[in-house]
Order: C-alpha cells, then sequence, then structure tokens
C-alpha cells in the first residue's frame, strides 16, 4: 500500500482526469467501495477544475491518513491564485465569479466528511478535505 | 479522446468510450450539433455508461448539448448513467432539468421512437 503522497501538478484540462483516476485507484487501494470512491473522483474532478478556472495551475495532493481506529483519504488542493475575497459566499450554494461552476465548493463540502478552507486575496486557496472509511 | 457518432436511420449515438476531457466535451458538442445539421437528424442518443465522474463541466455541457439540439427541432436522451455517478451528481447539486434521461441504449432508442411516433 502506498504511504507517501502522491502529488498532482494540475496545468490543464487532461489534469482533471489524471487527478481524479489516481484519486479513485487510491481510494480502491483502501477499501472504499464503488460510490465511495466515485464521491471521492468527482470531489476531486470539481477542486481540480477550480484550480483549473480560478488560478490556472496548482496541485493536488492525495494521502492515506489515519484517525481514530479508521483509515480514510486526505486530498488537498492548493493554489497560488488570485485567492478568495470571500469565502462564506464562496460556499453558498449557487454562487460563482467564473459564471460557469457555482455549484463547486459547497457540492465538495457535500460529498466529503471534513471540509477545511483557507485563502488569502493575492496568495492563493488551499482546499483540505477527507473522506472517512465508514 | 474523440466521442464516434453513429448515425441510425432518423438517430444519431454518441457512445463515451472513456473518461473526457473539457477539450474532448466541448469537440462532441460542436460535432454532434454539425452532423444533426447535416443529416437532419430527429433524435440523439449520448450514452454515457463510460463516464467514470459527472462533474459540473460535463453535466453542463451536456445540457447544452440537449438544448442546442432542442433548438433544431430533435430530441436528446442521456443513457447510461451509473448509480454511483448519479449518486455524487445529486450530492454535488448537479441536475439535468429539462433533459430525457433513461437506463441504457435500448430504453433510449425507444423513447426516440414513441415520440417520433406522436408527431405524426
Amino acid at each position: 500500500m502506498s504511504d507517501g503522497e502522491i502529488q498532482v501538478a494540475i496545468n490543464s484540462d487532461q489534469d482533471i482526469i489524471l487527478a481524479r483516476q489516481k484519486g479513485r485507484a487510491l481510494a480502491a487501494e483502501l477499501g472504499f467501495g464503488a460510490s465511495d470512491a466515485t464521491l471521492i473522483a468527482t470531489a476531486i474532478s470539481e477542486l481540480a477544475r477550480n484550480i483549473v478556472s480560478y488560478a490556472r495551475r496548482g496541485e493536488i495532493a492525495l494521502k492515506i491518513v489515519n484517525g481514530a481506529g479508521r483509515q480514510g483519504l486526505s486530498i488537498v488542493a492548493s493554489d497560488r491564485g488570485p485567492g478568495i475575497p470571500d469565502i462564506r459566499q464562496a460556499l453558498r450554494d449557487g454562487f460563482s465569479t467564473s459564471g460557469s461552476l457555482g455549484m463547486g465548493l459547497p457540492g465538495v463540502r457535500r460529498l466529503m466528511d471534513e471540509f477545511e478552507i483557507t485563502s488569502s486575496p493575492g496568495l492563493g486557496t488551499t482546499v483540505a478535505v477527507k473522506k472517512w472509511k465508514h | 479522446m474523440e466521442v464516434p457518432i453513429l448515425k441510425q436511420g432518423d438517430v444519431l449515438i454518441a457512445t463515451f468510450q472513456a473518461a473526457l476531457s473539457d477539450a474532448d466535451l466541448n469537440q462532441l458538442r460542436s460535432g454532434l450539433v454539425q452532423k444533426v445539421v447535416r443529416f437532419r437528424s430527429r433524435g440523439v442518443i449520448v450514452d454515457v455508461t463510460a463516464m467514470d465522474v459527472m462533474d459540473s463541466f460535463a453535466s453542463r455541457t451536456l445540457r447544452e448539448i440537449a438544448h442546442m439540439i432542442r433548438l433544431r427541432g430533435a430530441d436528446t436522451v442521456i443513457v447510461g448513467i451509473q448509480p454511483e455517478v448519479a449518486l455524487a451528481m445529486v450530492q454535488l447539486g448537479l441536475t439535468l432539468e429539462g433533459v430525457a434521461t433513461a437506463l441504457d441504449l435500448e430504453e433510449g432508442l425507444a423513447y426516440l421512437n414513441q415520440k417520433f411516433a406522436t408527431m405524426h
């Protein structure tokens, strides 16, 4: 089983597919069922899409994590893009600044068990999410 | 990866072979609309059985395809959305509102044939 971190550079729409495929493979390796693996792959696709749409380039890091007697998958999407001026607004359903997404972050939050976001205007955005095996 | 588009009578059938990039989806959109015009097709089936993930971009593009084809007076049916993909779409808050869906290719064809029959 892979214990290191898998890093996927996100520079284009092709990388969105690569990132979610690697995430699905890792989820399967961890023993997640097909449904959860698809939820994870979908969340990665959305996070990678945000990077391409708003920051152009960034990175997705995938890692197996251990919690209280359980294992999970951690996904960290980071970029050095323009950042999000109003995070609360960005987490509201239907909000979009690129006019294309609108579902991104609140949707990803629903797909995963844990969700954390930090963003500084001009410095970039990091979204860290986790899914635990039930 | 380009999506092959098959012509069968009045119907065009586009079958996804694997995960599609945004560029592939955009290409499918223009390719399908061009072919609907060229062949004067009355129906389109998009088979997404092989689609690993339906994210916001993919579902928006499918909605756009269906609406553009509707404007040409033809009908679109999306078939083969896998149960786990459907679950993820619902949790993500994505809908294919205003777009017909069917279980598989056979049911998609049956849906279109019924539509054609009621139009005469």
